[in-house]
């Protein structure tokens, strides 16, 4: 019957309904956030975690899983917050390198065979370290043009907002509609097969690994140009929350299933899940509780519409 | 045994490397503080293999099986059993029951999630550590209350250099080496990790011994949460942080294999004396926090490059 909704549809668009959802219940809540300024303040800490999202997505197409990705965002956010500011060249040098290495992880990772899981468990305190080592103690300072970008105020739409849509429409062509980037799907779906069709799966692993290495220096830049200082410490909890976030987008951790844009929506559904229950005027304790409680939500929703489609 | 089937084990690098990170840390000081190394190694190697006992059965149920909500049950349970107890020693069984109830009513909330939701454990296990975590901050309210006298002396007494809490965790991970290796539900996840379903075919109750190891798994971290808060001098809001990397890191280095199906005890003891030991050995040599943290990084990925050559050679 065409009366009933297609199910793959509806769980097309689960993530992008329940960020609505998410989104009207603010704005009832606290009117004022419905205006530009509100708008501004309620999403801007969402880019540097769309973009963690956005590298931890990456990674989860190949069917691997990046423990490493928040002491990562944290490492390129201090060396943001002094080199790239003293000596711009060293700290574009050193950026190049964070993300050469994380190229090699996917050689290492491909060519042994290794678990991903372990080698970035080890690399997360490895970034650790380095991140101490390049800002002992919180401080440093954003670079000026870095703060400037991360504080536009564009006219009509607020830059967040424009952010995100970038980067969701970027990583969409280059992953969904490019033909390498079906290649690159298809080492999650099935090795095998695209070796077989004459690809190198070692250089799809690379790009993967390098895209993911970019996409958190990139967070971690965008992170400083809105703190406009860092510590080592700072975005430790990226790594959990990333995954949140591929997985509320409606990414599957095998299989080379993922969205960008629904990593995106997730992203900034988890950042709104934290500041919705300020706007109830509950208890701040719950704010980690909140995203938790979201995320399993919407998986029960998927679910469900999971089951109407198998009943069909 | 012979020598060779000894070498053979995969865990006895972890004793290997623990004794010669020991041997370097005692040369460098010329001997001194050899005992009060060890003293020190097993007190907090304790807290290491206790959580890891947990997350070793996890992980041998196979691919995708790994606890993420084991620092947040550790606090949840050490905040509600010091609230309880208000520093009376009266109250000790209380507050063990009550951390213990914790860990269960974790467990079952965790692998609820895994069966009702069907999602990867890990996503279950992390949505669920949110909640947890949450209750423990709104329940702890920033109080930091000491534990009972007697329950805070039973957890920092030494005999003769030895700390009774290690004695505990190794007589509890000796039983539960036998639980792996010789009882049903031992050779149930090993069944299953190494691939669940034959193992569901040879009439292995898949479900339930699944649902037993996430309870189990939860109960071992609400166990140190409680012992951690009584040794420590009260419950803290991120005491089980660090827990989180070094469980997996443990049962890795210990020569249980990430990909389920072979899980071993002994191998956690050896990789939680070494992690702690190495951190001793770094700390003489006057290095800082950034260059430990990098060695301890590069030994774990070292550590699993030669784990995939010895497969290799097999």
């Amino acid at each position: 019957m065409g009366a009933v909704v297609n199910p793959r549809l509806l769980r097309a668009l689960l993530p992008a309904f329940s960020l609505a959802v998410l989104l009207a219940a603010i704005f009832w809540l606290q009117p004022r956030t419905m205006t530009y300024f509100g708008l501004n303040l309620l999403l801007n800490l969402a880019i540097p975690i769309v973009l963690a999202t956005i590298a931890q997505m990456f990674i989860i197409c190949v069917n691997d899983l990046d423990l490493s990705i928040g002491s990562y965002v944290s490492l390129t956010a201090c060396i943001a917050a002094t080199w790239l500011n003293d000596e711009p060249v060293v700290g574009v040098a050193a950026l190049a390198l964070c993300v050469l290495v994380y190229a090699g992880l996917g050689a290492l990772i491909h060519i042994r065979q290794l678990p991903s899981i372990v080698v970035t468990l080890g690399m997360s305190f490895v970034w650790l370290g380095v991140a101490i080592l390049v800002l002992p103690t919180p401080g440093g300072e954003a670079p000026e043009w870095l703060r400037g970008l991360m504080t536009w105020k564009p006219e009509f739409v607020p830059f967040p907002i424009i952010a995100s849509v970038v980067i969701a429409v970027v990583v969409h062509v280059g992953l969904m509609w490019s033909p390498y980037g079906a290649v690159l799907r298809g080492v999650g779906g099935n090795a095998r097969a695209v070796e077989r069709a004459g690809w190198s799966l070692l250089k799809a692993k690379v790009i993967m690994y390098a895209l993911a290495g970019i996409a958190g220096a990139f967070a971690g830049m965008a992170l400083v140009g809105l703190t406009t200082s860092a510590d080592a410490n700072i975005a430790l909890r990226y790594t959990l929350l990333s995954i949140a976030g591929v997985i509320l987008g409606g990414g599957e951790f095998v299989g080379g299933r993922v969205s960008p844009v629904g990593a995106v929506i997730g992203a900034m559904t988890l950042t709104l899940a934290a500041s919705f229950l300020s706007f109830l005027q509950l208890n701040p304790d719950w704010q980690i509780g909140a995203q938790g409680a979201i995320l399993i939500i919407v998986l029960a929703l998927r679910v469900l519409i999971n089951r109407a489609e198998g009943r069909r | 045994m012979s020598v060779r089937a000894i070498v053979a084990k995969p865990w006895v690098w972890s004793y290997v490397a623990a004794f010669a990170v020991w041997l370097a840390t005692i040369a460098f000081t010329g001997g001194q503080g050899a005992g009060g190394v060890l003293t020190a190694a097993l007190t907090f190697g304790t807290f290491f293999a206790l959580v890891a006992i947990g997350q070793m059965f996890v992980i041998t149920l196979g691919p995708g099986n790994v606890d993420l909500s084991i620092p947040a049950t550790m606090t949840l349970a050490g905040t509600i059993a010091m609230k309880a107890m208000a520093e009376s020693d009266a109250m000790i069984p209380v507050g063990l029951g009550l951390a213990l109830l914790t860990g269960l009513c974790v467990g079952i909330l965790n692998f609820g999630l895994i069966l009702l939701l069907r999602i990867p454990p890990i996503i279950a296990t992390l949505s669920s550590s949110f909640i947890v975590q949450s209750t423990a901050i709104w329940w702890n309210r920033g109080l930091r209350i000491k534990p009972p006298p007697a329950l805070g002396d039973f957890a920092t007494t030494n005999v003769m250099g030895v700390p009774v809490l290690a004695v505990l965790v190794i007589i509890i991970a000796a039983v539960m080496h036998v639980v792996l290796a010789r009882t049903v539900f031992g050779r149930s996840v090993t069944a299953i990790g190494q691939n669940q379903r034959a193992a569901w075919l040879a009439g292995v109750k898949v479900e339930r011994i699944r649902f037993l190891t996430y309870v189990l798994c939860a109960l071992f971290s609400s166990l140190c949460g409680f012992l951690l808060a009584s040794f420590s001098g009260g419950a803290a809001l991120n005491m089980g942080q660090e827990y989180l990397l070094t469980s997996i890191a443990v049962v890795v280095i210990g020569g249980t294999s990430v990909a389920g199906g072979f899980g071993n005890v002994p191998g956690l003891w050896g990789a939680s004396l070494f992690l702690f030991l190495l951190v001793t050995m770094l700390n003489t040599y006057g290095l800082g926090a950034g260059p430990r943290l990098i060695l301890t990084g590069a030994i774990i990925i070292l550590v699993i490059v030669a784990a995939s050559y010895r497969r290799q050679r097999e």
